[in-house]
């Protein structure tokens, strides 16, 4: 488990289309902004957020994402969270395997996604849906 | 805005990309540029993405498309302008864009595009240069 206070507001935004991937990718990185995460550090936590609104999109027939700034009581970090009620992954390692896609992508996603933000949890029950929640921390 | 336009510079296409890229523009751009190489001859294009924050893997993914489409269609293809917050995160995402010739501004691009041709006439762009291939 993520061990991670609330430190701001939740914001959510729904993910039914390719333009709320844009969107979410712009609520992550003025989250970023406001939490003064280095330049790299920003760029790594919106494209994993991109892999993974793209994931909830694409492999959950859509559903919405949380942007919350947290803390674990000495750093600030970016929890993101994105939820869908699609098919459920069946195959959790195979999921995380670089190359392994159903989606006719790169299957980079959710392996990438990963290596990207700093600690990363998944839960999935097949028929019921996906949540992943990930954070990246202030260095 | 709802294309991303693809502009005659010199004897190479310049494409730059100067807006957050949704999927459905990514996709229109590869199939616009794939006609304007055909309508046009040319054997260069020079995609420059100063302008990108980010480059997920869609998008990346996107510009192998165009590199290879590009390559069977007679044109190399050039990806300039690449932020360095942007290579570092490619490159931890998984997606070192092999095969994907870059440089790092426009001017170095043409540069690599014309070294890459050097027996096809080439019309002057800078006034300056004198290299002429060996």
């Amino acid at each position: 488990m993520i061990q991670a206070e609330p430190s701001g507001p939740v914001r959510r935004q729904d993910i039914v289309g390719d333009d709320d991937v844009v969107r979410v990718r712009q609520l992550v990185r003025t989250v970023a902004v406001e939490t003064k995460l280095t330049l790299v550090d920003q760029t790594k936590l919106v494209t994993a957020a991109s892999e993974l609104a793209r994931n909830t999109l694409v492999h959950g027939g859509g559903g919405y994402a949380e942007v919350q700034q947290v803390t674990n009581g000495r750093r600030l970090g970016i929890r993101i969270m994105f939820a869908d009620t699609g098919p459920g992954i069946p195959d959790l390692d195979r999921a995380f395997t670089d190359g392994y896609s159903t989606g006719g992508g790169l299957g980079l996603g959710l392996s990438g996604a990963r290596r990207l933000m700093d600690e990363l949890d998944l839960s999935t029950e097949v028929g019921k849906g996906t949540v992943v929640t990930a954070v990246k921390w202030e260095r | 805005m709802d294309r991303v336009p693809v502009l005659p510079l010199g004897d190479v296409l310049l494409v730059s990309i100067q807006v957050d890229l949704e999927d459905q523009l990514a996709l229109r751009l590869q199939e616009d540029l794939a006609e304007k190489i055909v309508a046009t001859g040319v054997h260069g294009v020079i995609i420059d993405i100063t302008a990108l924050d980010i480059v997920d893997s869609f998008v990346g993914r996107m510009l192998a498309t165009i590199a290879s489409v590009s390559r069977v269609l007679d044109a190399e293809t050039v990806v300039v302008g690449m932020r360095p917050a942007v290579a570092i995160t490619l490159v931890e995402l998984g997606l070192p864009l092999r095969g994907i010739r870059t440089a790092l501004n426009v001017e170095l691009g043409l540069r690599m595009l014309r070294e890459a041709r050097p027996e096809a006439p080439v019309e002057e762009l800078e006034p300056d240069d004198t290299t002429a291939a060996a």
